[in-house]
Parts: structure tokens; sequence; C-alpha cells
């Protein structure tokens, strides 16, 4: 028997590699390349007088300096505005060297490349740029009254301005509604910047070969066949001619999504230019200022609900950070608005969101992308209306649940896809008495009050959300059986850790019946598939984990119709296992997929033993037919591509015991216990690791990670000394159970996975925090500081 | 994020050092265990054009317990003294304060004469340093060597009385009198980071076990250690009946701390005061249990 590979928890493949340093990340290639350096906006806000490189030009090893005057057509453009929408009416993206203001503290305006990165420096600290101060906008609300401008042709700084609103069954606005109803409240959140932070930062490298004009890219990229479309366009290469390749990478979270960054427009135009190699490895100075931050928000509400705490009306208005530039649109605030409502049915809801321009670094997603801040924003309400009515806050959740029967749920909103925003399926109220009993939410009063005996200070939280997984348009999946067996399994779509590798191989195994250990899996190559579209929104396993599934079927239909035949039998009389197609019930007739690869691809030349089989004079073929039948190709190989109508809707909730100490204001997190759905697991255990890192990266923008800039747009803890990314140390032990309602919209009824555990943690502490004390908590994080200052307003 | 050019230096004996410390004068910089020199240097907000790098003079790995004190050389690394059973008998402090400095594998380079001469007032090594009344033995080449007492070494943030061409060879760590016991309490954002607030306490005893003396340094308070003589609160009071928030109060109307990114201001005298009270409370309790067991002769 073969062992049923598809929901095993199967050790990651990826792991022996990574851990014992033989992964081959960017930097880690072209030792002989030139290097980059890049002179960055010291200043917020500025116009450039001068730019003034004599100094710079007598450094040993210098080998070129290149400012936005010396770019060419199209290299020289802004970058690209990648998710245009109708509401974006004043959407700006940088120029890849500032052409003559910058708009942040980080944003390049000179490129040098040199011998290597030392020199490449010494070259960057001696160029002088005289710059004309502007004045910097900084602080959401600040720049949303519009006294000064980030772009002098973007009134009120505001970039982009949506409203969706969705009446109740009985016609009514959500203003209307709150009007209506038994009680209403009216409050403001506010919600800190964060960032991605892979440890590995961003990186290019580049070679031309001049003998047949083609480029190979190597970068640090969640979307290589996207990065290439752009490479070509930009260069006004062939396609064909150009080849992207995302190596090992080092963590992703979103920040790697964005593309083409302008360091992925200038390393491989500068390697085309100079004929040389060229390579550009981000540090992490550049990371915090250059590349992309997000989570920032101000949202205020307006609810009005009914004794059962039951929600008639919600009407909620956020203005959206979105630092200098919207390179990636408006998806942040767009998923914020929407997948607010989480498992709830409300009665008429209204969203208004507004997408500022400050000058400070841009805002792209991080996992999770925007619904942190839309779960902090709905479970905040829920527990003021608990707080409100004197009701269990688990209650109040328990009576908006949309429920088990309502399947497909219709939210009545436009999602980021740009599609109906749909739930396919889930089971809400058996999640809530999950979560419940995992953290023994009922018996939680008693453990309270004989804490209090002790003097300790301890207080629960709870935290429920929806996550729209898998969003389209599409990803593909590229199976090959070679002749000794073997199974190569290609997607375009990139890995960053998750364990593709693992899960990949996993799904083909189980779907071809071969032994794990015969598949190997690539992805993010586009030499070996071109087609794709990236790994992001939860949505590696869904889109390419279906369209792999899929492309084995395809070859496991040929191989059965190829083994029939040399088994004269019935291909539905055929199963495969162990990499040998049998004829079920019949032991002794069976053929070795191997064999099949050879018979597959018919022969004039024998190159091997296995080969001699497939040749012209072996009595293998039938004389009536061609030697591959029509609507046939040589080979035992598939492709296969998956398109969802719509995302699929992954769900989960979390609860947090935290412990305050009374004298220091310390946060502790005691206990953490998830329950998660994301329909079929393929693996639990790299699922797990999944809400692993989800929740440590969740407890990091809880309780320890800011963007602090000041009132000039100076980043102030642009390092790790000062940006606290949790350690192992602030993560707590987390107990996680699996809830699987599969979904009924792709083959393998899986939803996401990769970001659910970042998305509720903030509102799940600020709740329990809230408990513990009995101070009401609207901002997160929250740091022991800032404990320390509520406690003093709270009495005083 | 990579450093200047600069000439590097391997001498492999300590006259080698001072000769070339000599010549570099102010553009010299000694290289011990580089976890905060390194990444200055990477970052460019320190680009000295000579680097010392004194690892090699294996004369200065030392670490001594003799008269009345613990003496530690330049290359001591924190693990090593950290882990010194002799170190722990003559002064636990050190031990007490080198377990919270930054993460195992930095203390496995960082050195503890490294860290006083850094002079970070949130460093650990500075107030123990300075709530032991210890020194610090600087050599210069041909101009022999010199102690200064820690009142007078750390002249600022990050600003000691070491002058170029000079090399820190050794400090000198004073051991616990009889009937006195030591504490050291801080909180940080994060296991291991630079403290908030912390203090390092020692309290001895008199004959009836009342306070004698109290004394306190706390870090992250001010541009220096900031040295508190708490004696006059505590006075000849039984430890065990102190009354330890008169002493938190006493502590914050003393302090004038800094805010910053991670505390106000306000928080930061709060905890400096909680943490003084609850480390000099420690400190008396480990005297009376000194006393209590004390069979044998002074530590």
């Amino acid at each position: 028997m073969t062992t049923k590979l598809f929901g095993e928890r199967v050790q990651r493949r990826e792991d022996l590699r990574l851990i014992t340093g033989q992964g081959r990340y960017v930097d880690d290639l072209g030792r002989d390349a030139l290097a980059a350096a890049f002179v960055r906006s010291p200043h917020a806000h500025a116009r450039i007088r001068d730019i003034d490189v004599s100094a710079a030009v007598d450094v040993d090893g210098l080998v070129a300096i290149y400012t936005w005057e010396d770019l060419p057509e199209r290299v020289r453009d802004p970058l690209p505005l990648l998710i245009p929408h109708p509401a974006l009416t004043h959407g700006r993206t940088a120029y890849p060297l500032a052409r003559d203001i910058v708009r942040h503290v980080g944003e390049p305006v000179v490129m040098v490349v040199a011998r290597d990165r030392y020199l490449a420096e010494d070259a960057a600290a001696l160029i002088e740029v005289d710059y004309e101060f502007l004045k910097p906008v900084v602080g959401i609300e600040e720049a949303a009254q519009g006294a000064h401008l980030v772009h002098e042709d973007v009134p009120g700084n505001l970039g982009a301005h949506l409203v969706q609103e969705v009446p109740s069954a009985s016609g009514a606005g959500a203003r209307e509604a709150i009007e209506a109803a038994p009680h209403t409240l009216a409050f403001r959140l506010d919600f800190e910047r964060s960032a991605s932070m892979p440890l590995e930062g961003r990186g290019v490298y580049a070679r031309w070969d001049p003998d047949d004009r083609s480029l190979r890219v190597y970068s640090s990229t969640q979307t290589s066949t996207s990065v290439r479309m752009a490479v070509a366009a930009k260069l006004g290469l062939p396609l064909p001619s150009v080849e992207v390749i995302a190596p090992d990478v080092g963590g992703g979270f979103g920040v790697k999504i964005v593309h083409p960054w302008p360091e992925e427009v200038l390393v491989p135009w500068a390697a085309m230019l100079l004929g040389r190699e060229v390579k550009w490895t981000e540090d992490r100075r550049e990371h915090f200022i250059s590349s992309a931050h997000e989570r920032g928000q101000v949202q205020h509400v307006r609810v009005g609900f009914d004794g059962e705490g039951r929600i008639l009306g919600l009407d909620v208005t956020i203005l959206h950070d979105h630092g200098a530039y919207t390179p990636y649109g408006i998806i942040v605030p767009i998923i914020t608005a929407t997948q607010l409502l989480g498992p709830y049915r409300i009665g008429a809801y209204r969203v208004e969101f507004s997408s500022i321009y400050t000058n400070t670094v841009q805002v792209t997603p991080y996992r999770g992308a925007g619904r942190p801040q839309g779960v902090f924003c709905m479970e905040r309400t829920m527990d003021r209306i608990a707080a409100h009515l004197g009701l269990d806050r688990a209650d109040v959740r328990a009576a908006n649940f949309i429920q088990p029967g309502d399947f497909p749920y219709d939210q009545g909103l436009i999602f980021q896809d740009g599609r109906p925003l749909i739930y396919d399926s889930g089971d809400y109220p058996e999640s809530l008495r999950m979560i419940k009993e995992l953290i023994g939410w009922d018996g939680f009063a008693a453990l309270k009050a004989e804490a209090a005996a002790e003097g300790r200070t301890i207080g629960i939280g709870l935290g429920c959300y929806v996550e729209g997984t898998g969003v389209g348009p599409y990803e593909g999946g590229h199976v090959q059986v070679t002749s000794d067996g073997r199974v190569h399994v290609s997607t375009g779509l990139t890995s960053q850790g998750q364990g593709h590798e693992t899960v990949f191989a996993q799904i083909a195994a189980t779907e071809l019946g071969v032994p794990l250990d015969r598949v190997s899996v690539v992805t993010g190559d586009t030499r070996r598939f071109g087609y794709a579209v990236g790994t992001f929104a939860s949505r590696a396993a869904v889109m390419s984990g279906n369209a792999i599934a899929l492309a084995c079927r395809k070859v496991r239909d040929k191989a059965l119709r190829i083994a029939a035949e040399a088994l004269e039998a019935d291909p539905r009389d055929l199963e495969i296992e162990d990499g040998m197609v049998r004829v079920a019930g019949n032991p002794g007739a069976s053929i070795a997929l191997a064999t099949v690869a050879v018979l597959s691809n018919p022969l004039r030349y024998a190159f091997d033993e296995e080969a001699k089989r497939a040749t012209q004079f072996s009595g293998a073929a039938s004389m009536d037919r061609p030697p591959v039948a029509e609507g046939e190709e040589p080979g035992l190989e598939g492709r296969d591509y998956y398109s969802p109508v719509r995302s699929t809707f992954a769900s989960g909730m979390h609860a947090a015991i935290v412990e305050t100490d009374p004298d220091t204001a310390e946060i502790k997190i005691l206990r953490y216990a998830v329950v998660h759905d994301c329909g079929r697991l393929i693996n639990p255990m790299i699922v797990e690791g999944q809400i692993h890192g989800g929740v440590a990266q969740g407890v990091g923008g809880a309780l320890y990670e800011r963007m602090v800039y000041d009132a000039h747009g100076q980043l102030l803890n642009a390092s790790f000394m000062d940006f606290l990314m949790p350690y192992a140390t602030e993560v707590p032990f987390i107990e996680t159970a699996h809830l699987e309602t599969p979904s009924p919209l792709n083959p393998l009824g899986i939803k996401g996975a990769g970001e659910a555990g970042v998305i509720p943690v903030s509102a799940v502490i600020a709740a329990a925090i809230e408990d513990a004390e009995g101070i009401t908590i609207d901002r997160m994080p929250i740091s022991p500081s800032e404990l320390h200052e509520l406690r003093g307003r709270a009495t005083s | 994020m990579k450093p200047s050019a600069f000439d590097y230096h391997a001498p492999r004996t300590l006259g080698e050092t001072l000769e070339v410390l000599a010549g570099a004068g102010p553009h010299g910089k000694v290289l011990a265990g580089g976890q905060s020199l390194i990444p200055l240097l990477n970052m460019r907000l320190a680009a000295p054009s000579h680097l010392v790098d004194i690892n090699r003079v294996t004369s200065l790995d030392t670490i001594a317990v003799r008269d009345g004190g613990v003496r530690v050389g330049a290359l001591a690394r924190h693990a090593a003294v950290e882990r010194s059973a002799a170190v722990a008998r003559a002064q636990p402090l050190l031990g007490a304060a080198l377990r919270l400095v930054a993460h195992p594998v930095i203390r496995n380079r960082g050195t503890v004469v490294g860290s006083l001469v850094h002079a970070d007032p949130s460093a650990e090594l500075p107030a123990v340093l300075t709530v032991l009344d210890g020194s610090v033995r600087l050599a210069r080449h041909g101009g022999g060597e010199r102690d200064v007492p820690a009142g007078e070494f750390f002249t600022g943030p990050l600003e000691s009385a070491t002058e170029p061409g000079e090399l820190a060879v050794s400090a000198f760590f004073p051991a616990l009198p009889a009937r006195a016991g030591s504490a050291f309490c801080e909180v940080a954002r994060r296991h291991g980071d630079y403290a908030m607030a912390g203090a390092a306490a020692v309290v001895v005893l008199d004959e009836d076990l009342r306070i004698a003396s109290a004394r306190v340094a706390c870090v992250s308070a001010g541009p220096v250690p900031v040295l508190l003589d708490m004696s006059e609160v505590c006075a000849h009071r039984p430890a065990a009946s102190d009354d330890w928030d008169a002493v938190a109060r006493a502590v914050r109307d003393l302090i004038d701390p800094e805010g910053d990114i991670h505390a106000t201001a306000g928080y930061r005298r709060h905890l400096t005061g909680v943490l003084a009270a609850r480390a000099l409370r420690i400190a008396a309790q480990e005297a009376t249990e000194d006393r209590d067991d004390a069979t044998g002769g002074p530590r």
C-alpha cells in the first residue's frame, strides 16, 4: 500500500538544507559580481538642487555612478502602479532614482557600482547632494488636513476614497439603522505601523550574456514571473531573452510581492550596460527606510445594536496611511474594509476609507494585509458591546455569527480580487465552542479571582476572523515523469520558506501513487514555468496545490492509457501504487511508471537500456497508428492551471490569558490558544508552523513593534536594536486545534493558511489586557510604558 | 553597512599593543569582543583609522580573585566571568548582572572591560562597578599604569576617562563584605535588551541585623550610572520590616531620567523606583540569610 501522504505530518524536506547553511540566497550567488550601493535621501521631503559626484570618482575600484539624468527611456520612468482601481484617483509611484523631489527618508537618489560593496559605500559617502528642504508631512490625521502636500498635485494628500454600503434586509442604510437601534456606541481606534521585516532583505543579481543577448536575474522576490515581465518591458528585451529566478528566499511576508523595485530595474540595466555581473544586497537600514511598511490606520466606529448585542448597523470611517507612494494600489484598505466583518452577519454596514499620502516609507501588504486592523476594529466593537450590555463577550459574538446553514454567504461587498465577497464554507459556532474549551473560557472567572487573591492581575481575551485566501487569477503546475521514474513538479509561484517543496510533493505523490522521495519540486524559476502570479494572500497551497493536483491527474490518465495498452487491460481497472501501475486484484500484472514514461516517448535512438524499449524496432508499437497518436504528445507529462471563480474563506478564533505586573506594568502572555479552519489539511505540521510564525508576528505587532517617526519624518528606530521583533523568549507556547470545513470551490477542498496566525493577535491581546486592567484599550501596540501612562490617566 | 577603510593591527604582547596605541593616538580604537564596536563600524558611526585587535594578547585573558576583590583582565569574556565559581563566591553581583547582559552568544565574545570602556549608561556592568566602588586600570606606552575609581571613570554617555593611547588593562570589583547582600533587578523590553530601567544594589547590615548601608546604582537613569546612597532612608531598620515603598519614592525624587522611544521619563522614573527598592529588598534579604548561615569567615 502506498502511504496516503495528503494530510500527513510529513517532515519538511527543505529544512536540512536551510538549517545547515546549505540554502542558496541571492547574496550567496555571484561572488565575483560588481556591487551596487545607493545614496539615499536623508530627508523626508526635499528638492534636489544639485548632485556633486566629483569627490567620488577617484575612489579606487569605482565602476560607475548613475543619477536619474543618466537613465534611458523607460528605465527612467516612474515605476508601475501595479493594481489600479477606480477609487485610486491620485495614484503616484516613485522614479527608480529620485528625479527632483524626494518624498521619504531612504528614497534612492544615486546608484554607485564598484568592485565590491565596501568601495561602493566609500564612493557613495563622498557624493554630495544639495537639498532644498520642503515641509515634511507626517501623521495620518495631520496629513489628512492637507495643510502641506506630499505631492503638489494631490490635494488634501488624498490618494483614494472609497465607500461601500450594504443595507439591511429591510433596506435601511447603516446610519439609519444605527439611529433606530436601542443602543449605540461611538469610539476611535488607532493601529500603529509595523513591517514584514524578512531576515533576508531584498536582493538582486543580474548576469548579461553578450553572446546570445540574454539576461538572467536572480531576485529575492515573491513573484519571479512578474519581475521577468517588468524587467523585459523596462529594458526593451524580448520576453524569451529574460530569465528570472527566485532562489532560496529568507522570508517575504508581503514586502517582496511589490515589484519591480528600483533595484530590480537598475541592477539588470547596469549589468547589461556594463557587460558585467552586478549584484545588490539590501542591508537592514535600507530595508527599514527603503522598502515598505504596513498597518497604520485611524478608525472611527459607530455601532447600533439590540439588547442581545446583535449589531443592527455598523458605520466605520478609516484613515489609512499609505506613505509616499502607492505602487500596490489600495489593496490594504480594501481588505480592511471588507474583511472587517469577520464571521458576523451585520444588519447594515457602511465603510468609508481615505487613503492618505505622508512623507514616510510606502505602505504595501504585510502578512495579514489590512486584516489585523479590520479584525481589531470589529473585535474591539464586540467587546465594547458586551461591556455596555454587561454580557459575556463570547455570547455577543455567538449572537452575531453566520450559521453553518447560511453558506454560501454573500456579505454584499466587493473583495480585493474585484469579485463578490461570498464566504464558501465554515462553522463558526463550532470554532467558538472549541476555543472556549481550549482556553477554559467558562472557568476563567474563578482563576481570575484566585490570582487577585494573590495580588496578581490576569485577564482573558478572544478574537475571531475570517480570511479570504487563494485569490486568483490563476496558478499552474507542470508534472513530468522521466524514464528513471522520477517525478518533476514545477510551479511558477515562489517560495520563501513555507514548505512548498514538501506539500506540493505530498500532493503529487498522493495523486500519482509514487513514493515521496521520487518527487522533486521547483518553484519560482521562469526557466521551468513561465506563467504565474505569485506567492501572497495565503494562496500558494490553494492555487498551485490544486493546479499541481490537476496536472498530476492528466499525467495519471495518460499513464493509465499507456499502461492499459501494454498490460492489455482496461484503464479503469488500473491503479498506481509505489510507482507501479497494477491491474486491481491481479498483483502479477503490473508495469513500472518509469517504463510507462519510456513508452510514452517513441524513440529512434537508444541512448541507454531503458530507451531501447521505446525504439522503433522494439515491437512495442502498433503498426496501424502513428507512433504519437492523434491528440497525444510525447512524454509522460502534464500541465494544468487552477483559476477559481472567487476566493475561499478560511477562519479561526484565538484566545489569550495575560498577566500585567501591578508595579512595573510589564505584560506577559500566560497562555495563547488557536482554533484554525483552513479546510482540508495537506500537512498539519506545516499548518501549525504557519500559525506559530503568524502568532509570533502578531505578538510583535501587539506588544513590541512600531515605526517611530518623528515630526521631521525621520525613522528613529531603524535597526534591530530599537525595532523590537520578538525573540523566542517573547513568544508564548501556542496551543492549537484544527477544524476542517472543506472548501467546495477547489478539487482538494483546501483554504489558505499562511497569514491566519497574525490576524487577530492585537485584538486578542488588547481584550485580555483590558480585562485584566479594567482600562479601555483603543490603541495597539501597547508597551509597559504606555500601560503605565494609561493607569495614571485612569486614576487621575 | 560596510566599515570604511582602516589599518588593522594585531599585536601579541601588551608592550606591543601600547606602542601601537601610542602611535595611533586619537585615531586608534581597541577591538576586544567587538559586540558594540563592529556594528558601530559597519554603520559608519565610528571610523577609526587604526583598529587595534587585542585578541592575541593572551596575557590579558585573566580572572583573579585576590586582594579583597575580583580583578578581570581586558580579554576576559563575559561568559568566563559569569561561570567562574571563585568570582561568584567573592562578588555574586557580577554573575547576577552578567546573566542579564544580552544573550549567551554575545557574552561568549563580549568582554567585561570592553563593556566598561564602552560606558553605556544603560548597561549593567558600569552600574556594578559604580555601586561596588570598583576601579579600572589604564596603561599607556612608557607611562606606567593608573587606577581610576568608578566614580571618575564614567564621564558621560559612551564616554570614559580612558584617554587616547591608553588601554584599559583590567577592572577591579571589590568583594562583598560580611553581613552584606547584593542584587541586580532590571526591566527590558525584550529578554536581553538594554534595560529601560534597572538597579544594582548592595546592602550591609550591622551586628544587630539592621541596615547599616544601602547603596544602589541605577541604569538608564542618567548620562552615567546614577549612584544613590539610601542608607539614611533605610537607616538602622531591620531588613525584613523596611518600608520599601518609601525607598522607591525617595529614589524617584533623586533621579531625573530622560524619556526615549521605549519609555517615557515618567515611566522610567517610576520603574527605577520599583526596581531600586526591589533590588535593595532582595539584597537586604540576602544579607540577612548570609548572616544566618555565616558559620565561616567573611566571604
